[in-house]
């Protein structure tokens, strides 16, 4: 059981269990075996199963039972039981359009009901219900309410609220500048550009899987793998000074983590050139600017020109085609940057202390 | 007996003139119970049966505004025994705890907050799944993605009042990022260039962070901001997208479906 324990401890760490679950995320994409009923009965019985196991452990438990954990809980089993339910009407859905059939939305769109009594009846029971669930949740939990607040004692962890810590989680990665403000600003912008960019006509009002490919696995792979997974990570996972813990883990506070991260920078004209750092920081940083440019302005040229992406060029014409690269090419800063992380112990691509300007 | 009782209630002039239609038995009446109702009339008279389905949509929007209507009620209950200020704020709320009548106000609210950030967030993601964004309804979405903005703020707002540990230090960690705000944050890239006469315009008592905390530490002035800002302001606004958000609903032909 111990040796169980630490092999999840020691595979929940970020550059194995982000490794882990990118592979699962194709996996389940390409599966379709999963989206059936039986599928889901399994994924349920298994993640049901597991999460009871796990809370045997006294670890586990004190985490996860915190009030405040009890609806990120609840989160992530709704996201993955929405996440089966609209994938298998999305296949059931691609079965009958490939055999010539209308979907099942399609068959029944016509069908115009008189909205008294239908509708407003289930609104009724579900106003009801959820009612019901929020007293019963509220008399069975009680609000935390901490010690009288303090400027001068720092609880460690200082955890912004719940929904905020995939972005303290991305702090380890980048500077707040852009973890606290650009990227989710871009967040914001880069849902709102989803309808001009998206010239795809099909798949507009029902489920489906094939006819929308690209799209969904976008829209899943930003929301599930980095959105979802890092307030996850962020909640659970990390305890005093952000350091990591496994979810079998003790919070210990005394626990310490070498960093050495060192700039793209110095790894270039230390290690590679073995000359010193140029004082000015344009022949410094030189190197990480060139890296950064290519990546954000030549990179969408050759996608354009890729053999593959360039129907999607066609298609959309250069400005969406653009503004849809830059907008994903923005997103993937981040899996990159992680994975410069833990291979080199990257600190910054380019790090220009001088205006704050550090990537 | 009952019948009868009944009867005599149902036809009596103060029932009549606020009911008009009564239960509807035909469909005229249906169609006049939906039309002559205030909060019926956001819906048709008839609905797409495929946009009936709980599996078609989550139910996820109207759960949504179902819990911006609790928050909105809870809130309001809270205000009577809230009192933002340093003094007496984290007080309050001990009382509300111990000593007030209907001692879940504050479990529902905070419960049903928590609740309604997953459902608009789920709410998206049915929306997506089902590709609603797409013509004509892609200004409604842009509707959406600020009203999932929006409550994200009312819940971050929120989250200062108890005034305890947990809500002064996720506030402190929160907007400490606006110090790093391109441009107009302290030490966000570009600041230094800000400068009229060698004197710098943007630091620590003029930064964005100053403009959201109301001062340089988290204080008294912080406190009543974000009161105002949890109780009035974005809820105001939020009412209002709600309200341009459902009328799109309707002028853009209903809940999505294919066409």
């Amino acid at each position: 059981m111990e040796a169980i324990k630490d092999l999840i401890n020691f595979l929940s760490y970020p550059k194995w269990s982000f490794t882990l679950s990118l592979v699962v995320f194709f996996l389940l994409v390409r599966s379709k075996k999963l989206w059936t009923r039986r599928g889901g009965l399994i994924m349920l019985v298994a993640a049901v199963t597991l999460f009871s196991l796990s809370l045997l452990d006294p670890n586990f438990r004190s985490v996860v039972a915190k009030p405040d954990n009890v609806p990120i809980v609840m989160m992530v089993f709704l996201v993955g039981f929405f996440l089966w339910l609209a994938l298998y009407k999305g296949i059931r859905n691609d079965e009958l359009i490939e055999r010539g059939e209308p979907t099942f939305e399609k068959s029944e769109v016509e069908d115009k009901i008189f909205t008294w009594p239908d509708l407003v009846f289930i609104e009724f029971i579900c106003m009801i219900l959820l009612m019901v669930g929020l007293v019963v949740w509220s008399i069975l939990l009680r609000a935390p309410l901490e010690e009288p607040a303090n400027l001068a004692v720092a609880p460690n962890p200082s955890k912004a609220p719940w929904y905020f810590l995939g972005l303290q989680e991305m702090l380890v990665y980048f500077d707040p500048w852009l973890a606290g403000v650009v990227l989710p600003g871009l967040i914001v912008v880069g849902l709102m550009a989803i309808p001009y960019i998206d010239t795809n006509p099909k798949g507009n009002g029902y489920y489906t899987f094939k006819e929308r490919k690209t799209e969904i696995i976008l829209f899943l792979f930003g929301f599930l793998v980095l959105w979802c997974q890092m307030i996850v990570i962020g909640t659970f996972l990390r305890g005093p000074n952000w350091n990591f813990f496994g979810p079998f883990e003790f919070w210990d506070v005394e626990k310490i983590e070498p960093l050495v991260n060192v700039d793209l920078s110095e790894i270039i004209w230390i290690k590679v050139l073995g000359v010193g750092l140029p004082s000015h920081w344009l022949p410094r940083e030189i190197f990480g600017i060139i890296l950064l440019a290519l990546y954000f302005f030549a990179l969408p040229i050759v996608f354009s020109k890729t053999r593959g992406l360039r129907r999607y060029y066609e298609k959309m014409g250069p400005p969406r085609f653009y503004t849809g690269v830059g907008l994903f090419l923005m997103m993937m800063l981040l899996p990159i940057k992680m994975y410069f992380r833990w291979a080199l112990n990257l600190k910054y691509f380019v790090h220009i202390q001088e205006f704050f300007f550090n990537v | 007996m009952l019948k009868k009782i009944q009867k005599s209630v149902t036809q009596s002039q103060v029932w009549k003139s606020i009911f008009r239609v009564g239960i509807p038995t035909d469909n005229r009446k249906r169609a006049l119970a939906m039309l002559g109702n205030v909060v019926l009339h956001l819906h048709p008279i008839k609905v797409k049966k495929s946009g009936l389905r709980m599996s078609y949509t989550w139910c996820m929007g109207g759960t949504a505004f179902f819990l911006f209507l609790v928050e909105t009620i809870t809130g309001l209950l809270l205000m009577f025994y809230y009192r933002p200020t340093v003094e007496y704020a984290y007080f309050d709320m001990v009382d509300l705890r111990e000593v007030a009548a209907f001692g879940i106000m504050r479990e529902l609210h905070r419960w049903g907050a928590h609740a309604m950030v997953i459902a608009v967030w789920l709410h998206m993601f049915r929306v997506f799944m089902t590709g609603s964004y797409k013509p004509p309804r892609e200004f409604n979405w842009n509707v959406g993605v600020v009203l999932l903005v929006l409550t994200l703020l009312l819940s971050f707002t929120g989250y200062l009042l108890p005034w305890d540990q947990l809500a002064i230090w996720a506030i402190t960690v929160g907007s400490n990022m606006a110090r790093a705000t391109p441009l107009v944050g302290t030490e966000g890239p570009g600041s230094a260039l800000l400068q009229l006469g060698g004197r710098k315009l943007i630091h620590v008592g003029s930064d964005a962070r100053f403009a959201l905390i109301a001062g340089r530490t988290i204080g008294g002035g912080t406190l009543i901001r974000f009161y105002v800002l949890h109780c009035v302001g974005i809820p105001f606004i939020a009412a209002f997208l709600i309200a341009v958000h459902f009328w799109r609903v309707r002028k853009d032909g209903g809940i999505s479906g294919p066409v």
